[in-house]
């Protein structure tokens, strides 16, 4: 049996190994997070549809995760990359979780007695998780990780609770990183995007003003199984708000920071601004863009039933300015009227900035590693843009959803399978 | 089956999940006493080694033929009992995962009695169903090893050649008379600015040279006959029709440009032009001169009637007004648009306009340009947003950026393909997120702008989609049917045909069948479910008037015994719920 390589296991890196090992493929699911899922497993709603992201995704991860075909090596990174197309051998870095994969079940009895707590990164940071953790419950594979940064017993050597409490005996504190050899006949990279940090945007007050948010944060806030079990809180008395203004091309279309545009923040805008009415009937959006580009299919019908049917007000601009009243929090957004010429100020009790999608932490890295390039904005180089998207200068290594250009979930899966129809033609010797 | 039933329980206690909420003892303790269980234990992990274990031992020590596991959600862990029964040699139908996590102790925590008792209840329930489970068994059809692309454009030949380069032969059926689709009508292509005969030549060459590929042009499709695996596709050209067998089929049928007539002074001829007439401009060279151009965006889209934004015009407008700007330095070149939607990188193409000089005017919806023609005197009005007062423009030309549109034969494609179109008209694909190149009939793909309007980039990337899920039932060379399916009882069906049509899955359709009775013989309509085709949703059986449809593994008795076990609390007496 043929082997390939994926490299992320969001939606784009999941469909390839799906459609690759459906057909009889063998594959090697590397992700670098303990669980498989990227940004999708931490949506709440997609759209224009308004599915449950974790609903649709759930079953592909656990499909993969059921598949014989497919290994998931989560926790785990590409190292380095040798031989060529139809015979590579990459070796795979798998950081030690200090758990025993195969004994751990996922319970979560030692998360319960894990005395150390840190900022949940998978709830944009908005509560706190354990050092021994599931990052959602939905993980795949459903096993434990601990935190080596954080875990009492690894940084004091007190405490050891999780090894009492794990009935399993799953718990391994002598657990070393090993590395992994694979003989592969072709890769996919699929390594998705990072969030750009607008902290030092300070026109904005992201992380002075307690009040405004990133559009990553706000999706697990809308989201029930987030922190605060779907329900929008505003400081400083946890009330929703009466009026949210969301800020596009936070760090993008901007020769500052990223001149590219990220080709989805319009639509997830207005999907939370929809989201938002239908938890509180009472809440005013607001949303200031440059263009509002819902270009997809029936994502202008998604547009304009924002603004009919749950009373979003677009307002064409950028906002120069966020201020706030210090002792009640509300903010007041500044920003040219285009319309009527003139420098207005909204006032709202939350403002919600849609941030860059940047290119995934390491990708410089990872293209040293692979020998590929990279494009002038930091993501994967084609080898040719406009006919062969999906190859890079390395034969036999296929590059495939946001971290190849900025695109949506389903333009994501159909690179995903798209890698995988070129993989097939290199793995089976008809390289052309 | 006609066996006694001997069921064996097993209760999870999923670490403290269950266990800390339910009191799995006594649970146990409560299903032995339910009429056909021989045998009732509890797992700390039923799903850990130990547990699939203990399954496959009380399968051999107690002889059972049904399997109950009370634990989490079948999603996740269904397969995994299924195989574990499987191994010990069990049919693996003969198994049934209760949910007592996410049902009971996860939305319970507080309610430990309750939780206990409803854990009980859900077991009980689970354990007369499973009394009456049958084997099912998994059938696989086999595939013809081939390919049918309809569509020569530059999606339909990207996925024939990958799945001719995958290994299967590839018929492409094309109605123009030479392939290359919208290429053979665009000058240059964005980004980069080559030539579109360039690419389009790069591929029809492959094509042809391709050993894999058989092409047939002038050609269209009269009829599709079968399922994935094993279709029959009778094509007509010009010479002699033809029916080609093939394992599955990918539509890449493209769009139209729209033809604004009576819109902005467009009359067909003239200098107001769509975008392709320009194209056509720049590629012959009969604009040799030029002071002035207008750019009109969402000509007939965005609006009433036509309401989708067709997603690659302002990308062409650019593309093609840097192009005249470059040409012709000095001409003056505006972009009218009610927002520019140069999304990704094409970001970086919409400022190198700006930068040459090319103007970009907003409009309003309200306020869309007014264009009168005068002979060859062109006006054009427009109120400018951000000067608050209206400007006008005597351009030599007026470009007007319009949507792709669905061809009108696609009603006809989708009849013969039992595949639906959305209501826009483009094809509709299996579900808008997840599956974008996959119809939810099996075998057939979709791609380029038969789908939604695409660009070459966007094409050649859904060309590759499609020809990776068309080659996986071609791989594998066999497809898994699936073994829950609906099965018809042709003495209660009265032909109505109210299965076929409300079939998600195009699986139910109504077949002539000579009934002989007694003295008499007669034609009539009984109703067919193809199990190749039937994903065992139901919905025929629910909506069947006469109840001539069984969803196998979730028969009337089965879901009837369910629901009286729930009222029956106690012990539970199985011969009883069997009359």
């Amino acid at each position: 049996m043929k082997s390939v390589l994926v490299i992320g296991g969001g939606i784009a890196g999941i469909q390839s190994s799906l459609d690759l090992a459906n057909r009889g493929y063998h594959i090697y699911l590397v992700e670098r997070e303990p669980s498989i899922g990227g940004h999708m497993a931490l949506l709440d709603k997609t759209f224009p549809t308004n599915d449950c992201s974790m609903c649709i995704l759930a079953p592909k991860m656990n499909e993969c995760n059921a598949h014989p075909n497919i290994d998931i090596l989560s926790y785990s990174e590409v190292m380095d990359l040798s031989g060529n197309a139809g015979d590579f051998t990459a070796r795979v870095q798998r950081k030690a979780r200090y758990i025993n994969e195969e004994k751990c079940t996922g319970c979560g009895d030692c998360t319960a007695k894990c005395p150390s707590k840190v900022p949940n990164e998978y709830n944009g940071n908005l509560d706190k998780r354990k050092s021994i953790f599931l990052p959602y419950p939905q993980a795949v594979p459903r096993v434990m990780t601990i935190d080596r940064e954080h875990c009492i017993y690894l940084t004091k050597g007190k405490c050891g609770n999780c090894k009492k409490v794990c009935n399993a005996g799953a718990v391994d504190y002598e657990q070393k990183d090993t590395f992994v050899d694979l003989n592969v006949a072709a890769v996919i990279v699929a390594t998705g995007f990072d969030m750009f940090d607008p902290t030092h945007m300070q026109e904005y007050g992201y992380g002075k003003y307690a009040n405004v948010i990133t559009a990553m944060e706000y999706e697990r806030m809308i989201c029930a199984s987030g922190p605060t079990g779907g329900h929008l809180e505003t400081a400083p008395d946890k009330e929703h708000p009466g009026k949210i203004a969301f800020i596009q091309c936070v760090g993008s279309r901007d020769l500052q920071h990223n001149p590219y545009c990220c080709s989805v923040c319009c639509m997830h805008a207005i999907k939370e601004s929809i989201l938002a009415r239908e938890h509180y009937e009472d809440i005013k959006p607001y949303i200031f863009y440059t263009d509002l580009r819902a270009v997809g299919k029936g994502f202008e019908e998604y547009a304009v039933r924002g603004e009919k049917e749950y009373g979003i007000k677009y307002i064409r601009g950028r906002p120069g300015q966020i201020t706030e009243d210090a002792s009640t929090k509300t903010l007041t957004v500044w920003y040219d009227d285009t319309v009527n010429r003139k420098v207005k100020g909204l006032e709202v009790d939350m403002a919600v900035l849609c941030t860059s999608l940047i290119p995934a932490k390491g990708s410089d890295k990872l293209a040293a590693i692979l020998d590929i390039e990279l494009d002038e904005y930091g993501l994967y180089k084609s080898r040719d843009e406009l006919t062969a998207p999906l190859d890079t200068r390395r034969p036999g290594v296929f590059i495939a959803g946001y971290c190849q250009s900025p695109k949506d979930i389903p333009e994501s899966v159909a690179q995903g399978s798209g890698a995988a129809a070129r993989a097939t033609e290199v793995a089976g010797g008809a390289y052309i | 089956m006609k066996d006694e039933p001997r069921i064996g329980v097993f209760v999870c206690h999923c670490g403290t999940n269950i266990g800390g909420y339910v009191d799995v003892p006594s649970v146990v303790e409560y299903a032995r006493t339910l009429v056909g269980v021989v045998h009732a234990e509890r797992n700390t992990y039923t799903c850990a080694d130990d547990g699939l274990t203990a399954i496959k031992k009380a399968i051999k020590d107690h002889n059972l033929n049904r399997v109950i596991v009370a634990s989490c959600t079948p999603r996740t862990h269904a397969p995994l009992f299924r195989s574990a029964v499987a191994d010990a040699g069990l049919n693996p139908y003969l198994f049934e995962l209760v949910n007592i996590r996410e049902h009971c102790s996860w939305v319970h925590m507080k309610e430990k009695e309750a939780a206990t008792q409803k854990a009980k209840d859900l077991i009980r329930m689970g354990v007369a169903r499973t009394a009456l489970l049958e084997p099912q068994e998994e059938i696989r059809i086999s595939v013809t090893p081939s390919a049918l692309v309809i569509g020569g454009g530059i999606a339909g030949m990207t996925a024939a050649l990958s799945i001719a380069n995958q290994g299967f032969k590839v018929d492409i059926v094309e109605k123009d008379s030479e392939m290359g689709g919208m290429l053979r009508y665009l000058n240059d292509l964005y980004p980069g600015g080559r030539k579109a005969s360039l690419v389009m030549d790069e591929f029809i060459g492959k094509v042809k040279n391709h050993p894999k590929i058989e092409v047939h042009t002038s050609s269209t499709i009269k009829k599709v006959d079968g399922y994935i695996g094993n279709f029959t596709v009778s094509v007509q050209n010009e010479k002699v029709p033809l029916d080609i067998k093939t394992g599955i089929i990918v539509v890449a049928t493209g769009a139209d440009e729209f033809k604004p007539v009576n819109l902005y002074g467009y009359s067909g001829s003239g200098n107001v032009l769509t975008e392709l007439e320009l194209e056509e401009r720049l590629k012959n060279g009969s604009l040799q001169k030029l002071d002035s151009a207008i750019f009109i965006q969402c000509v007939g889209s965005r609006g009433e009637g036509r309401s989708y934004c067709s997603r690659i015009c302002c990308n062409v407008a650019i593309k093609n007004s840097k192009l005249l700007k470059q040409t012709f330095p000095e001409a003056d070149i505006n972009i009218l648009h009610n927002g520019i939607h140069a999304y990704g990188t094409y970001e970086k193409m919409y400022r190198e306009a700006q930068e040459l000089g090319v103007g970009f005017r907003k409009y309003s919806k309200e306020k869309p340009p007014e264009v009168t023609v005068d002979g060859e005197r062109m006006r054009v009005k427009l109120y400018h947003e951000l000067m608050g007062r209206e400007i006008e423009y005597t351009p030599d030309i007026i470009v007007l950026s319009t949507p792709l549109i669905p061809h009108p034969e696609n009603g006809d494609l989708s009849r013969m393909l039992k595949v639906p179109l959305g209501q826009d008209g483009f094809f509709l694909e299996a579900h808008v997120k997840l599956r974008p190149v996959d119809f939810a009939t099996d075998g057939i793909f979709l791609c380029g702008s038969a789908r939604a309007p695409a660009d070459i980039i966007e094409s050649i990337n859904q060309g590759y989609s499609a020809a990776s899920r068309a080659a996986i039932p071609l791989m594998n060379g066999y497809v898994q049917a699936e073994a829950i399916t609906a099965v018809v009882d042709e003495t209660k069906c009265i032909g109505c045909g109210y299965c076929a049509s409300i079939c998600p899955y195009r699986a139910a359709s109504m077949n002539e069948k000579t009934v002989v009775a007694e003295e008499v013989s007669y034609i009539t309509r009984k109703s067919y479910i193809n199990p190749a085709l039937c994903k065992g949703c139901g919905t025929c059986a629910a909506g069947c008037p006469a109840g001539a449809i069984t969803p196998n593994h979730f028969t009337l008795p089965q879901i009837m015994a369910t629901i009286k076990a729930f009222q029956q609390p106690g012990a539970y007496i199985y011969d009883r719920i069997k009359a």
